[in-house]
């Protein structure tokens, strides 16, 4: 993008307005390889919002990549998505140097977010590689070789002397236009150009490049799989070094409780409309972003236990999987939220194995494989009568003081203290585990009029986890319009 | 001392003796290590023993070629494997930070396994192998040995008989060696024609349309056609039994051809005949049609469905795969795990193989001369297998490794100078 020494003269001129002293020089077009940080003042409230802005198109790719979207589909869903929080277009606009910038920024600033764990990295540059894709599919032809001409990639242009020693070969893996004529003109006009198979892997595993001595001969039109492959790996470098370097900004106060709560909003999966997606929509359905609030709120505690397990460990055993999804199910998560909610939460585990191991088994559980049958979710006497690999009800499974500071931890929240825990322990010593999680249900909900003794409704006492959530959200609904009525 | 003795490889101390006395620790050590001196692609290697009664220890690491051979015959295992190296030595693993601990480096590797061929042959099946069967080893090894040279460019290929029924490639260059797992799992798919397991009698997806073969399966193709004839029509006799002729109908993408085979089947008692059949119908459909082509296409790829190499292709794609050291014992078998000349590949018959009872009888009868002519010169244990039927094999894992450390010499004087 620079020439070396352009950055030393930004640098000069750093305190003179940027725009009049370099034009468009400084972001010649729309995509951007991020290879030089960005030498300017922002206010700390820019940082922040420039970055959090970035966020809601990176966790939009997220989510459309968890859901298993189409590549069109994404692809609007994205362009959508940056159109709205950091808008980008071609040279045809005119604040382009302005939108640029703030690409230019945010790239930058969610860098030093994310680079600190393995983790975040490999999740960043996805998203970021998959932006990429889309803003390059986007930019017109002309803009792209602009772009491509700016930037040395490394390729060796394949002399014409070498396209015919090797005509038949590159010839028979070149397989534009269905007609053969059509084809074969375009081979004669195609430019190909030579790079280390290891850049091209994408390209190598699906053959379809020409390949002699560990050079791979790829024509122009797979030429988009080279930058990309530059994109991803010099992103990663990056990221490695800045990790690296993140240390020495402790001295920048200011910074660091910024960057740490924009990564944790990554962790947590960042909705792309995060404002508003703790509550069921309209329609009643529960999308995957919203499973943590509602864990938090209305979930027994033998689920909650398996959700901060999941959490903790971003895995869940089979059948702490199976117990929680078909709970997650009976709840009201659909199939593609159900497979966008084990996608996102088994983190560590890469696509594949995700789609070979697991995704499976989701539909499985939801009667779309196998003997499509419609599993019920397991009752508490299910429960609380485990199988040897089963994980069982906490209020029996737990040793005493696990299950002390369990539900300490877990429900201190809404409502209960220390002092009602002789009650609930006394219950549970007494073997009457239904009675304990009712009492907690109870407490916890003390704050919606439930009264002791009142249970789920009618002094009914927990017998299925699902009744235990299903009424919890029940009654903080019938809260929230009463809120609304007295507004 | 009249009576020979009866060396049952499963004896423990007959492998301890076959380890103190033959295993060729010093060439395997400059094998991996590619230099004189220890390096980090030695001490940093993981090593796995798999000891009697299935007791399996995984992440050892040793200084030097003598700490290696003094911990095997110390535990005097069956068998043991090598891993890749790791960013710190795998005997320290658990005192490196979490995460720290990956592997960087390892010899890309191939596992060619007759198992895989159980669908196409018809003279053994499971562990049994024959020299019948061999023939599409040597075919694999013939079309990987090419692919690997010629297209990837790596020339640093060390073939290792797996002392039963398969085959191991161990690819030393640099480069091979610092591919990662995502690189290595695209060689795999760049070689995989024929998925092993429950697709395996899917047709092959190896063109676009009916559109001649790439240039490089048109190599292999031409390779593997007379193996076809030889080996599928004549010798394994194919397509004669039930199977056999069902799978290969399920190739043909023509209703019509089809039913005319299957009408005939009862006419044609020989593979030959069934093929040379169906050859004829193919001909027989008016040149420059689009049927024509899809069924010639066809015709081309049932022949390199029946004899390309079937790849295990887990092994190859995961730089900590583990994978049995070259010299092993078989456990099954009790044959050495020699390597294997690809140049002559032909020639290479697994019975002829040494067995370790054959080499300590060998050394027995040498002690026996060495004695007679001289009094205990016991210093010279070490090289032993000089005077063995395991020496050729030895010699060519040390020339092999006498390549590698040439490289080594090589880079070194260039970094070196350009330092000056």
């Amino acid at each position: 993008m620079y020439k070396s020494g352009q950055r030393q003269h930004a640098y000069d001129n750093k305190d003179i307005s940027l725009v009049e002293n370099n034009g468009l020089l400084r972001y010649p077009s729309a995509l951007n390889f991020y290879d030089r940080p960005p030498q300017f003042d922002v206010t700390v409230e820019e940082f922040e919002t420039t970055a959090m802005d970035r966020l809601r198109v990176l966790a939009e790719i997220e989510s459309s990549l968890a859901r298993n979207r189409t590549w069109e589909e994404l692809k609007t869903a994205t362009y959508n998505q940056y159109m709205k929080y950091v808008p980008l277009h071609t040279n045809t606009y005119d604040d382009t140097e302005e939108e640029r910038r703030k690409d230019h920024l945010g790239h930058y600033v969610l860098r030093l977010a994310f680079c600190r764990s393995e983790d975040l990295r490999r999740r960043f540059v996805k998203a970021e590689l998959t932006l990429f894709r889309v803003r390059y599919e986007e930019t017109e032809a002309m803009d792209r070789e602009h772009f491509l001409s700016s930037r040395d990639f490394n390729w060796i242009p394949v002399t014409k002397e070498e396209k015919v020693q090797y005509n038949h070969g590159l010839y028979s893996m070149y397989h534009a236009f269905r007609h053969e004529q059509d084809r074969a003109d375009a081979f004669e006009k195609e430019k190909f150009y030579k790079v280390k198979w290891t850049r091209v892997p994408d390209l190598v595993e699906k053959r379809k490049v020409f390949l002699k001595g560990g050079w791979a001969y790829v024509p122009g039109r797979e030429q988009s799989s080279i930058v990309f492959k530059e994109f991803e790996v010099e992103l990663e470098r990056a990221l490695e070094t800045t990790a690296r370097l993140i240390p020495r900004l402790d001295e920048d106060s200011r910074l660091i409780p910024v960057l740490d709560n924009l990564s944790q909003g990554f962790v947590a999966g960042v909705a792309s409309e995060w404002t508003n997606a703790t509550e069921p929509g309209s329609s009643g359905e529960i999308r995957a972003e919203m499973v943590d609030d509602l864990a938090k709120k209305h979930f027994p505690m033998c689920m909650r236990s398996l959700h901060e397990n999941l959490r903790r460990d971003n895995h869940l055993k089979h059948f702490g999987r199976l117990q929680y999804g078909l709970f997650l199910k009976v709840l009201g998560l659909s199939v593609e939220e159900a497979i966008a909610f084990w996608r996102k939460s088994f983190s560590r585990v890469t696509d594949d194995k995700f789609n070979k191991e697991y995704r499976y088994n989701i539909r499985h559980s939801y009667g779309l494989e196998g003997k499509r049958a419609n599993y019920p979710a397991k009752s508490c006497l299910q429960i609380l009568t485990p199988g040897p690999s089963d994980v069982g009800c906490p209020y029996r499974h737990f040793s005493s003081e696990n299950l002390q500071t369990a539900l300490l931890s877990m429900y201190s929240q809404q409502g209960l203290k220390s002092a009602d825990l002789p009650e609930i322990m006394a219950t549970v010593d007494a073997g009457h585990y239904h009675v304990a999680c009712t009492r907690v249900f109870e407490m916890t909900h003390a704050p919606h009029g439930v009264a002791k003794g009142e249970g789920i409704g009618g002094g009914e006492s927990v017998t299925h986890p699902n009744q235990y959530a299903a009424r919890s959200m029940e009654l903080a609904k019938v809260k929230n319009e009463d809120d609304k009525m007295v507004e | 001392m009249s009576i020979e003795a009866d060396y049952d490889h499963s004896l423990p101390e007959v492998m301890l003796t076959y380890y103190r006395r033959l295993y060729p620790f010093k060439s395997v050590f400059t094998w991996l290590n590619h230099d004189h001196t220890p390096t980090r692609r030695f001490t940093h290697r993981e090593w796995a023993f798999t000891l009697a009664g299935d007791v399996y220890l995984r992440y050892n690491s040793f200084a030097t070629a003598e700490d290696l051979k003094k911990k095997v015959c110390q535990l005097n295992p069956t068998r043991f494997e090598i891993g890749p190296v790791y960013s710190a030595r795998p005997g320290d693993r658990k005192t490196v930070r979490a995460g720290v601990f990956q592997p960087l480096q390892r010899e890309l590797v191939f596992d060619i396994d007759m198992t895989d061929y159980d669908p196409i042959r018809t003279c053994c099946s499971d562990a049994g192998i024959c020299k019948r069967c061999w023939a599409f080893i040597t075919a694999a090894v013939r079309v990987i040995d090419h692919a690997v040279r010629s297209q990837f460019g790596y020339e640093h290929l060390l073939w290792v008989y797996s002392g039963r029924r398969g085959i191991h490639l161990w690819i030393s260059d640099r480069e091979a060696m610092d591919l990662t797992d995502q690189e290595r799992k695209a060689i795999v798919g760049w070689m995989t024609l024929i998925n092993s397991g429950r697709e395996s009698s899917q047709r092959l997806n190896v063109r676009v349309g009916s559109r001649p073969l790439p240039a490089h399966l048109q190599e292999v193709y031409e390779t593997l056609s007379p193996t076809f004839v030889d080996l599928i029509l004549r010798d394994q006799d194919l397509f004669a039994t039930e199977d056999g002729f069902k799978s290969f109908l399920e190739h043909i993408p023509d209703e019509e051809i089809v039913k005319k085979l299957r009408g005939e089947r009862e006419l044609m008692s020989s593979s030959k005949q069934i093929w040379d059949s169906f050859t004829e119908k193919v001909k027989g459909v008016a040149a420059g049609t689009s049927r024509r082509n899809v069924l010639s296409a066809a015709w081309h790829d049932i022949q390199i469905y029946y004899t390309y190499p079937r790849l295990d292709a887990e092994v190859s794609k995961h730089r900590n795969h583990l994978l049995k050291a070259p010299f092993c014992i078989h456990p099954k078998t009790g044959r050495v795990c020699v390597p294997v000349d690809p140049e002559r590949i032909e020639d290479f018959d697994p019975e002829e193989v040494p067995t370790v009872a054959q080499l300590l009888h060998e050394l027995d009868s040498l002690s026996k001369a060495a004695t007679a002519i001289e009094d205990g010169d016991s210093s010279g244990h070490h090289s032993d297998w000089e005077k063995t039927s395991l020496k050729p094999y030895v010699d060519m894992l040390n020339q092999h490794a006498s390549r590698l450390m040439e490289k080594t010499r090589l880079e070194k004087r260039a970094t070196g100078s350009m330092a000056w």
